[in-house]
């Protein structure tokens, strides 16, 4: 049984998103929208994590032996000014797929194995990545105008 | 004749359930002025608060010399509060008004003439458009022009130059609301209606200091309260206001903890049956979620979160439960505290349940800051587009640009409208290097007061500022443009319960001063904005022209003023919108029929999370099949980010005093209302003040992690662990007698945090510490009338306006007014 590798896929995952929500909150703290929720979103994250460790106790994790080609490591820094705010944003973006594109998985054997503690987590998780996500794009439209064509 | 001043709230003429709100007629003439004297009267509106009281100026020798409320209106049947008598003809007759404008040079504003001032601002604009593009222009407004100049100022924004940094103090005041609204069903427009206080059975007041910021329909309730049946008062509010003081439940919640309250309010209306199922399941969408998201919030789990009593909170939803027919009202204790748009929509969640909602008596008004804040909602000077459009809908966007005789691609829709605090961190940041900031204050209206004044005096913006007098801000201008304003030029306005009324001009203007409309139009012409035919894009002959124009914006949208024209506003009373061929009369109460603009091809917004703001979208929109349906949005309880801490224990408020309006441009300029509350203050609690050393009139510093004030103590009836400060004093008269050469401005202190949805500032949340500087020389000169009482009475002298501040009331129960002729018809 392979789902133990994708939960601990997920987990490093969320935990790695958790962790890049707080490097851009403090490194992008003159925007207060963001300071606040990226915040408010890595606390999420860690929440996703306590969920899946319910999961993990049941299933175990363990990593697969294949070449990993898109590492999903947290971010180490961030950039400065506009642009580099835009660019932080869609490194979160980025990762927040991967989450998101786990979960779906993690989801299709919750289904596949009937379980339906698993199909609860999921769902309660699933639905607050796509909102991550939203926000993410709300955001992005918004600033790369600005970022792109007059700003410094 | 009665001091107005000592009495805000004027004579008492009790009326019972369905009753006619009986006339009674204020009026104010000039020292002097005897009413024989008076030329004649000018019909217009009050612009002192957003309550839009009708009335008449009484003009003598060409010159404002009084004013009196305008019995037939269906807003205040004649009356007017204190700071429509006193304030509205002294603030814009000072000898201080801007006459002449100011262009700066080598650092000082000196006065010319209008071509060199237009002149340069338009070098200015023209330069950076070729050079930079439209994204380098921002445009901040106001809650305080008329229609016609959001209007104007909408099209030259989005047509003329094409920027999306587009946005008014409406941001800091009203925003939650129409955010509110559009979000539960689907477009702007209130409900409700002020004739909702007459039939109903029970007032629910959500952060709403009624009794202060809008008195005359304040006046309304309290004389159904002085009636046979008066009705249940239910208030949320930190402060023991004067609608504390008559309420059946007084809720003080601990700032910042709003959603806590309603989530519990709600879930009290689930466990106890108090829905209308029926109702429910035809006319809204999303009840499940709601259900489960209000479960947890007990009684005692609200009671911990708010610092209020459970049985309190029992007994406030009993009365929403139970009663027939209830009215609830929303302002700045909601609009300008954590999860503003969350709790907001939970006070509309709460109608939906029940069905209560345009029905007489059941009603919900989301309260508005400032009297014609509707407009630039409607007319799109906020940014959003005009006429309730939304800008993720093309099909809107190709109405205005075939409206407007532009491309689709000028008009600025690929992301929301720049909202204010956002436009003004582009300045900061050197992307926005033109700034017009037109009647509003933001040096003393705007959080971190010590960051506005930096990002206000940067080099990189080209700053102008119009408005009636020399103010805070309009100190850091490169160009100053003196404003006419109210009873100087003509125009309309819409006030909260989206009645419209006629404000005639009635003298001119001093000196050189010229309508913001005028101003506009002069720019638009001077920047050579066309339409794609080659006419100019603005090519109207004054205000009648442009409300024209906006009535085709407005054709077939829910604010339709079609049926509205200047003639029809003439003579008679205000007429709420929509008004068309199918409502020749408007439409008193929305939703009657339990159908709302939620469409996805007519509606405003598709929506938002309420938690992050992310935009819904319009697939996910059109898969909640709403079709007319209204929305259950939720969200549950976040504690507001800055909780007190060690180093800044006490939870900080601000608001207003009923004496004041605003930055007090116009209500220091009158002596009865600047003498009834000279200077700033904080307000302390008893046990606080006990345990701070601190005794009434003690001078105190209040310390945020962003400033500092220094100011006198009220030991007043704020609750304890909160602070509290009113926001109107800035420094434009600061020399000796306001703050003595110190900081006293509330928003040194507020913090730079927004509302995700709505966007509004959060100026009712923040931490501070408190302490003393030096001993009481006396004691401080807060109000006594209102919720700046001491809380010990009779400790301070009362506050009183003597001969200046009597007013004449005439009752007349038998008058005529536009609410009796609709209740007969």
């Amino acid at each position: 049984m392979m789902l133990p590798v994708y939960l601990g896929l997920l987990e490093k995952a969320e935990r790695a998103l958790a962790s890049s929500y707080r490097q851009v909150a403090e490194g992008h703290g003159a925007e207060p929208d963001i300071y606040h929720l990226c915040q408010t979103l890595a606390k999420q994250c860690d929440q996703h994590e306590q969920a899946l460790a319910t999961v993990i106790e049941r299933y175990g994790e363990r990593p697969d032996d294949e070449p990993e080609r898109l590492h999903a490591e947290e971010m180490s820094e961030t950039r400065s000014g506009p642009l580099g705010l835009l660019r932080d944003l869609q490194d979160l973006y980025l990762l927040a797929n991967l989450v998101d594109v786990t979960w779906m998985m993690i989801k299709q054997a919750a289904l596949g194995l009937r379980d339906e503690q698993l199909i609860q987590v999921v769902s309660e998780c699933e639905s607050q990545v796509k909102v991550q996500l939203g926000w993410l794009t709300t955001r992005m439209k918004q600033a790369a105008p600005q970022a792109l064509i007059v700003a410094q | 004749m009665t001091d107005r001043i000592a009495d805000i709230w004027g004579e008492r003429t009790p009326f019972s359930r369905g009753e006619h709100w009986p006339v009674r007629v204020d009026q104010k003439l000039a020292d002097g002025i005897a009413e024989g004297d008076v030329d004649r009267w000018v019909q217009s509106a009050c612009v002192l608060c957003s309550n839009g009281c009708a009335c008449d100026i009484a003009v003598k020798d060409d010159r404002m010399v009084g004013i009196r409320g305008r019995a037939v209106d269906r807003v205040n049947h004649g009356r007017l509060g204190p700071k429509g008598l006193f304030g509205s003809i002294p603030g814009m007759t000072s000898q201080e008004r801007l006459m002449r404008p100011m262009i700066r040079i080598a650092g000082e504003l000196v006065e010319t003439d209008w071509d060199t001032a237009m002149s340069r601002i338009v070098e200015r604009s023209k330069t950076l458009l070729a050079g930079k593009g439209p994204l380098s222009h921002g445009f901040y407004t106001s809650g305080q022009l008329f229609l016609e100049e959001y209007y104007a100022l909408a099209v030259l924004g989005k047509a003329g130059i094409g920027t999306p940094h587009m946005d008014g103090n409406t941001r800091l005041c009203t925003a939650t609301a129409a955010a509110a609204m559009k979000e539960t069903f689907g477009s702007d427009g209130q409900p409700g209606s002020y004739l909702d206080i007459d039939d109903c059975d029970a007032v629910f007041l959500y952060g709403h200091n009624m009794a202060e910021t809008q008195t005359v329909l304040w006046s309304r309730i309290l004389d159904r309260i002085a009636g046979p049946d008066r009705p249940f008062i239910v208030c949320v509010d930190p402060r023991l206001t004067e609608v504390a003081k008559v309420a059946d439940v007084h809720l003080p919640v601990r700032p910042g903890t709003n959603q806590a309250l309603m989530n519990g309010l709600i879930r009290e209306l689930f466990v106890n049956g108090w829905i209308d199922e029926a109702w429910v399941q035809e006319h809204a969408v999303g009840v499940d979620e709601l259900r489960a998201v209000v479960d947890p919030w007990t009684p005692e789990k609200v009671a911990e979160t708010c610092g209020v009593d459970a049985a309190d909170v029992r007994h406030a939803a009993r009365i929403f439960g139970e009663s027939e027919r209830v009215l609830s009202t929303i302002l700045q204790g909601f609009y300008q505290s954590a999860q503003a748009t969350a709790a907001s929509c939970q006070v509309n969640n709460m109608h939906l349940l029940r069905g209560m909602i345009g029905k007489p008596g059941a009603g919900i008004l989301q309260m508005n800051g400032q009297p014609t804040a509707q407009n630039n909602r409607e007319c799109g000077a906020d940014g959003d587009l005009p006429g309730f459009r939304n800008w993720e809908n093309p099909e809107h966007v190709k109405q205005l640009a075939e409206l407007w005789g532009v491309d689709v691609d000028m008009i600025p829709h690929w992301a929301p409208p720049t909202h204010a605090m956002q436009i003004f961190r582009y300045v900061e940041q050197g992307s926005i290097e033109f700034l017009w900031v037109s009647a509003t204050n933001p040096a003393v209206s705007m959080p971190q007061l010590e960051r506005i004044r930096e990002i206000l005096d940067r080099d990189s913006v080209f700053l102008v500022v119009q408005d009636l007098y020399l103010t805070e801000t309009a100190q850091y201008a490169d160009v100053v443009l003196p404003a006419a304003g109210w009873g100087e030029k003509t125009g309309t306005f819409t006030n909260v319960n989206r009645i419209v009324h006629l404000s005639d001009k009635a003298v001119e203007p001093p000196g050189n001063a010229r309508s913001d409309l005028d101003i506009f139009l002069d720019y638009a012409r001077r920047m050579g904005f066309t339409k794609n035919d080659g006419s100019p894009l603005l090519g109207w002959d004054g205000p009648e022209d442009a409300y024209r124009a906006w009535q085709e914006c407005s054709r077939g949208r829910p604010c339709d003023y079609t049926g509205i024209s200047y003639d029809k506003l003439r003579g008679g009373s205000g007429i709420p919108w929509p008004c068309n061929d199918e409502n020749p009369d408007g439409v008193t109460r929305l939703y009657g029929d339990g159908v709302f603009p939620t469409e996805p091809d007519c509606c405003e917004s598709f929506g938002h999370d309420l938690l992050t703001g992310a935009s819904v979208g319009e697939q996910a929109f059109r898969a909640l099949e709403t079709h007319g349906k209204a929305v259950f949005k939720c969200a549950d309880y976040a504690p507001p980010h800055e909780e007190p801490s060690s180093d800044y224990p006490y939870r900080y408020t601000t608001g207003r005093t009923a004496y004041h309006f605003h930055t007090r441009t116009k209500t220091a300029r009158s002596w009865p209302l600047n003498r009834a509350a000279p200077t700033a203050w904080v307000e302390v609690s008893r046990t606080d003040a006990e345990t701070l050393g601190l005794v009434e009139g003690d001078i105190a510093r209040v310390t945020s992690p962003r400033g500092e004030i220094v100011v006198p103590v009220r030991v007043g009836d704020v609750r304890e662990g909160t602070v509290f400060a009113p926001f109107h004093y800035g420094y434009f008269d600061a020399s000796t007698q306001v703050s003595n050469g110190r900081l006293s401005a509330a928003n040194e202190l507020t913090i730079t945090e927004w509302d995700p949805v709505s966007k509004q500032p959060l100026f009712k949340n923040a931490a501070v510490r408190i302490e003393k500087v030096a001993d009481a020389v006396g004691p401080s000169e807060a109000p006594t009338t209102t919720a700046s009482r001491p809380f010990t009475p009779g400790t301070v002298p009362p506050t009183v306006g003597g001969a200046d501040g009597e007013a004449s009331s005439v009752v007349d129960r038998d008058a005529w007014t536009a609410d009796r002729a609709e209740a007969l018809s």
